[in-house]
């Protein structure tokens, strides 16, 4: 508890629906300002979670704390909520004006009108709707909804936003503008937010933390790079996917291609970013070639770096290389190269892979809390 | 035929020259089933509304029997109302049997379960997380009732009109409870009745007129309702 604050802290809080355990979280803990994405499958807990700490759900046991105070009595709780914000994934708009709807918030708080509309308008510019004003909620998109829905949450200036698959209704295009903005108005109100979602590479450009869920549980919490390239199991591994995640930062910049610091190491790849900007590689183990000799012809790869094979796992019809090169790197060779190149643990070689092979994921927004 | 068409005319002749006997009628009958549906409304909506958003054993029972409610027989109301308000029954010391004032406690009756279940439709088929939201935005319960309430003013809007819809054409019970005392309880229903019976056509084809009219009006209304969308 050194510097940061935590701002939410669980203990022990279970919730039973039906007689059935459908979540079970032993601790957990929010620091202030930071961005914590609960990722998992339908089922694995995250709207619980959620809900429970909106204090929509009454956990059947346990409790948590908000800035070192317990959240109990009825009375707190109405305290306690008008400090947080929750978005569903559907807006569920009131069926009025959009103004209004942004507004609703405050007028429950008791605000009186000319208030009110000073900080509509600011929130309503922050989505970009402005213009939607005097619509009626009916008359809306279904993207610009969504903005309303989160600019009516942003009005009452939370301290926690809780934010419940808030894109996952809406087509790509859509998503990908909205989420761009997001990403900035939650730069720039440091707001502490959990959002749940089952999206990895959103959970991966949006957070500082991820915690995997499943089946009520939290079976592993952490920086996104750390969940990502060390799953604690089959589970979490299946579903964050195979790719080696790679935070690093852009330390040189050409026409179209770039070269970026990771971890001491410098690795090309193809996009367009700006210097200095943080940036998340994920390579595909099948892009990762092996080889026990460095030939410069033999192969167009232009990333080449050196590596100790830390551990070899057979999985049926190749096998997976777990190596170091500087950096984690997982790389799938087939059973006849493991026996050509006589591959064993702690054997050095030089793993390859095409700058064009690596998705580049841009997180230009915060610097990782340390 | 021509007695229907010569019926028509007479009638056109009553309603244009606002012949003073069936204005009073048009009259008492408004007065009478607008103050019923208004108290069904006050006992309608309230219970349609707790019942929807409470959860207890034997729910299910009471929703039926709201349901069951809805279609309650004008004439078993009458019926149970004259019982109740006769000379030597329980509530006789009212002596208000014979007078609007049992019409209105006899369609009251009969208009709340329709209000009510129809409040209950209503409230229910908001969407689920409606609810939370609004408690998300902090709301207080009461805050949340009242914007629930909001929210589905249209369809319960239905509801009033639907109320209103069902006593201002009920007979069975206006006629037993009220009597169709001339110029004191006789209300278009009960006039229309009579006069068929006499072969006073002429009248009771202004008064059906009326009738249809206000009939047509109602389902106007209802139809816009049933038109429109709810929001995102």
């Amino acid at each position: 508890m050194n510097g940061s604050q935590s701002i939410l802290e669980a203990k022990d809080l279970q919730v039973t629906k039906a007689g059935a355990l459908v979540l079970d979280i032993p601790a957990l803990t929010v620091e202030g300002r930071e961005i914590l994405s609960l990722i998992g499958p339908n089922g694995a807990g995250k709207t619980t979670l959620l809900q429970t700490l909106a204090c929509l759900i009454k956990p059947s046991r346990g409790e948590f704390f908000f800035k070192g105070q317990k959240v109990s009595s009825n009375h707190s709780f109405l305290e306690y909520r008008r400090r947080v914000a929750m978005v569903f994934q559907e807006p569920l708009l009131f069926d009025t004006t959009v103004f209004e709807n942004v507004g609703s918030g405050l007028r429950i708080r008791g605000m009186k009108g000319p208030q009110i509309r000073e900080i509509v308008n600011e929130n309503l510019e922050r989505f970009g709707i402005l213009h939607l004003f005097h619509r009626s909620a009916r008359k809306i998109s279904g993207g610009e909804a969504q903005r309303v829905a989160l600019a009516r949450a942003f009005a009452t200036r939370p301290e926690v936003l809780l934010l419940d698959e808030p894109f996952s209704s809406l087509d790509p295009p859509t998503r990908e503008s909205l989420l761009v903005d997001l990403e900035s108005i939650l730069r720039e109100t440091k707001t502490t937010t959990l959002v749940a979602t089952h999206d990895r590479m959103e959970a991966l450009r949006l957070s500082d933390r991820i915690a995997m869920m499943n089946k009520g549980r939290i079976l592993q919490v952490g920086p996104p790079a750390e969940v990502m390239n060390q799953p604690l199991d089959e589970f979490v591994a299946s579903f964050v996917g195979v790719e080696t995640i790679l935070p690093g930062q852009v330390i040189k910049k050409d026409e179209g291609s770039f070269v970026a610091s990771i971890m001491g190491q410098e690795v090309e790849a193809v996009g367009e970013v700006e210097l200095g900007e943080s940036v998340v590689f994920c390579i595909r183990p099948e892009n990762v070639t092996l080889a026990v000799h460095h030939s410069k012809e033999s192969s167009s790869a232009r990333n080449v770096f050196p590596g100790r094979i830390v551990k070899i796992i057979p999985l049926g019809l190749y096998h997976k290389v777990q190596l170091d090169c500087g950096f984690p790197l997982v790389s799938y060779i087939t059973g006849h190269s493991l026996e050509n190149l006589s591959l064993r643990e702690g054997k050095e070689v030089f793993a390859s892979f095409k700058a064009t092979s690596i998705h580049v994921v841009r997180r230009s927004l915060r610097q990782r809390l340390s | 035929m021509d007695l229907i068409l010569e019926g028509i005319k007479k009638a056109f002749l009553l309603l244009i020259t606002l012949d003073p006997e069936v204005m009073g009628i048009t009259l008492l009958s408004l007065e009478v089933s607008g103050t019923a549906t208004l108290i069904s409304l006050l006992i309608g909506i309230s219970t349609g509304t707790a019942v929807a958003l409470s959860e207890f054993p034997g729910r299910k029972i009471l929703v039926s029997l709201i349901n069951t409610g809805m279609g309650l027989p004008p004439v078993v109301v009458g019926l149970f109302v004259t019982i109740f308000l006769w000379r030597n029954g329980p509530l006789g010391f009212l002596e208000v049997l014979y007078t609007p004032t049992a019409m209105i406690i006899a369609q009251a009756i009969i208009a709340t379960p329709i209000v009510m279940g129809i409040s209950l439709a209503a409230i229910q088929a908001l969407p689920k997380n409606l609810r939370l939201q609004i408690l998300a935005l902090g709301a207080t319960r009461l805050q949340m009732v009242w914007i629930l309430i909001k929210e589905a003013k249209l369809p319960l809007l239905a509801g009033v009109m639907a109320g209103f819809g069902g006593v201002i054409s009920e007979v069975g019970a206006s006629i037993m409870v009220g009597g169709n005392i001339r110029g004191y309880s006789r209300v278009l229903t009960t006039a229309t009745v009579m006069e068929t019976s006499r072969g006073n056509f002429d009248i009771a084809i202004a008064l059906g007129i009326i009738l249809l009219l206000m009939a047509y009006f109602i389902n106007l209304v209802l139809t816009q309702i049933q038109q429109r969308e709810r929001p995102r």
